[in-house]
């Protein structure tokens, strides 16, 4: 099967989605992370794998967090790194994406970093670039989100390593949540046997049972004996219609409270991708105490975001 | 790489002979700030049979670490990253150490480039040796080993193989590429 995520010979490519990719290329990302990992603590926090090559940060939609983490990602490779966004310019001015994109590729960028609201806009620069660039897609509209997902996933390995034996529950906004289908799709296919969502009716995804997994909608319920939790972000801004009744009515019935945490196993972790709306999803006692790795996620995250684009920006010259 | 056994051109000599002439020439140089950093995968056996027995003769701790240098290769944008990379293992402060670097097979001397170049991103050591069981020859950069095992030169399309069995020995073997080997992308430059 034609997979736009990888090249003739089966190498990654471009980074759009978990989805299709077989465990073998997460396997290797995050093999390679731990790698990074240890870069951050040395006197020299660099590498310098991309030296001399541009990472274009292309933002269509705003992220601090998710641009600055990519952004330190790519300049511990020692790359240029050039952020562009883009609903604050062009585009507002009326230039297309292609546009954008061929502009950047005048000026010799290497690699695409792209977040849009529009679910496939990474997919679409993905088949118009030429083929020694690389896109790596930092989210597109409810579709995916596949670093956060690699994340997420690095980071429960990283604590409770044996995969095939766990028991995850994935709490909340499953509907708005590209995070949520790209933690589905990547523990799916790492082997995790039991992978549960918590989340009223109204914040599910119709098929969400189609992705292989256990459907709650009541956390007391959910929570038993899982391993892992992970938190999602209520998205208010992409919230329409009467989809809830209030954001205190939320955290009534599944914010992550330290009584509801109790009936997971005793040495559970807590994971949000952030940013957290503390007394809505999640109560400040969990998100600070002892069994929360929301912190060591992002650290992670720099790590496995290097790994993509160490693995992504090689082996390219003839 | 499409590799065969072939028959050997040359009585290959016992890798543990080897280790043990390499044992005699840096036992002599360990001081008080010698840290010994083994070179993965080969040269980390190595180093951590040098250590055993140093610090059981010695009678001291002796500082130790690991270094891969996959991020540090200069064939990166032919090859891409390798998958196989190891984590960098240094536990110790760089700065003012008299660094002892083990490798296997001594080649094109760019893997040596490349750790040195991890190597100074964690400080400024005092002093850099390189002590490698075997030198193949074939350097394509002003560099050599301090200390050898053997000089036991090779043809391009030929490589040795060290490999460790479960109880800790080692053996030795030639292997030969049917493709035509490119000098410096070998596994063992």
């Amino acid at each position: 099967m034609y997979n736009p995520q990888l090249n003739a010979q089966g190498q990654l490519q471009h980074l759009l989605s978990i989805e299709g990719l077989p465990k073998r290329i997460l396997t290797d990302i995050l093999d390679t992370a731990e790698n990074f990992v240890g870069v951050a603590e040395r006197e020299v926090k660099k590498v310098p794998l991309l030296r001399g090559k541009t990472v274009c940060n292309i933002f269509f939609e705003n992220s601090t967090r998710t641009r600055t983490t990519f952004e330190i990602a790519a300049k511990r490779l020692s790359a240029d790194v050039l952020n562009l966004n883009v609903s604050t310019s062009s585009q507002s001015k009326g230039e297309t994406i292609l546009d954008t994109v061929n502009n950047l590729i005048a000026m010799h960028a290497d690699m695409f970093v792209v977040r849009h609201q529009q679910s496939g806009a990474a997919h679409f620069i993905a088949q118009h670039v030429p083929p020694h660039i690389s896109v790596i897609n930092a989210g597109d509209g409810r579709h995916a989100h596949p670093t956060q997902g690699l994340l997420d996933v690095f980071t429960i390995r990283k604590y409770k390593p044996e995969m095939h034996n766990l028991r995850v529950a994935i709490v909340g906004d499953v509907l708005h949540s590209r995070v949520a289908r790209s933690e589905i799709h990547a523990l799916t296919t790492l082997g995790v046997p039991e992978i549960r969502v918590i989340a009223p009716r109204t914040l599910l995804p119709t098929d969400v049972e189609k992705l292989g997994v256990q459907v709650f909608h009541n956390m007391e319920q959910g929570l038993k004996d899982v391993d892992v939790v992970m938190m999602l972000r209520l998205q208010n801004e992409r919230m329409s219609g009467a989809l809830l009744p209030s954001s205190q009515e939320f955290f009534q019935t599944f914010g992550l409270t330290p009584e509801r945490l109790a009936l997971a196993k005793p040495d559970a972790i807590v994971m949000h991708p952030g940013p957290m709306n503390r007394g809505v999803e999640i109560d400040s006692a969990v998100a600070d105490g002892k069994q929360s790795v929301i912190l060591p996620q992002v650290t992670y995250g720099i790590a496995v975001r290097m790994a993509v684009m160490a693995i992504l920006g090689g082996g390219n010259a003839a | 790489m499409d590799v065969h056994s072939a028959p050997p051109l040359m009585t290959l000599p016992d890798p543990e002979q080897l280790l043990e002439h390499l044992y005699a020439q840096i036992k002599p140089r360990i001081q008080e700030n010698t840290a010994l950093v083994g070179i993965y995968t080969g040269g980390v056996w190595l180093m951590e049979r040098l250590l055993k027995r140093l610090q059981t003769e010695l009678g001291h701790d002796i500082l130790f670490g690991k270094l891969d240098a996959a991020m540090y290769r200069d064939d990166y944008a032919q090859r891409g990253l390798k998958t196989s990379a190891h984590p960098a293992y240094i536990p110790f402060d760089i700065n003012g150490k008299h660094i002892i670097l083990i490798d296997d097979i001594f080649y094109t001397g760019r893997t040596t480039r490349a750790v040195m170049n991890e190597l100074f991103d964690y400080g400024r050591p005092a002093s850099v040796q390189l002590a490698a069981l075997i030198n193949r020859g074939g350097a394509q950069l002003p560099i050599r080993p301090d200390m050898v095992g053997a000089d036991l030169p090779l043809q391009a399309h030929q490589s040795f193989e060290l490999a460790m069995n479960t109880l800790g020995r080692l053996s030795l073997s030639i292997s030969e590429s049917a493709s035509s080997a490119k000098p410096g992308v070998d596994d063992h430059v």
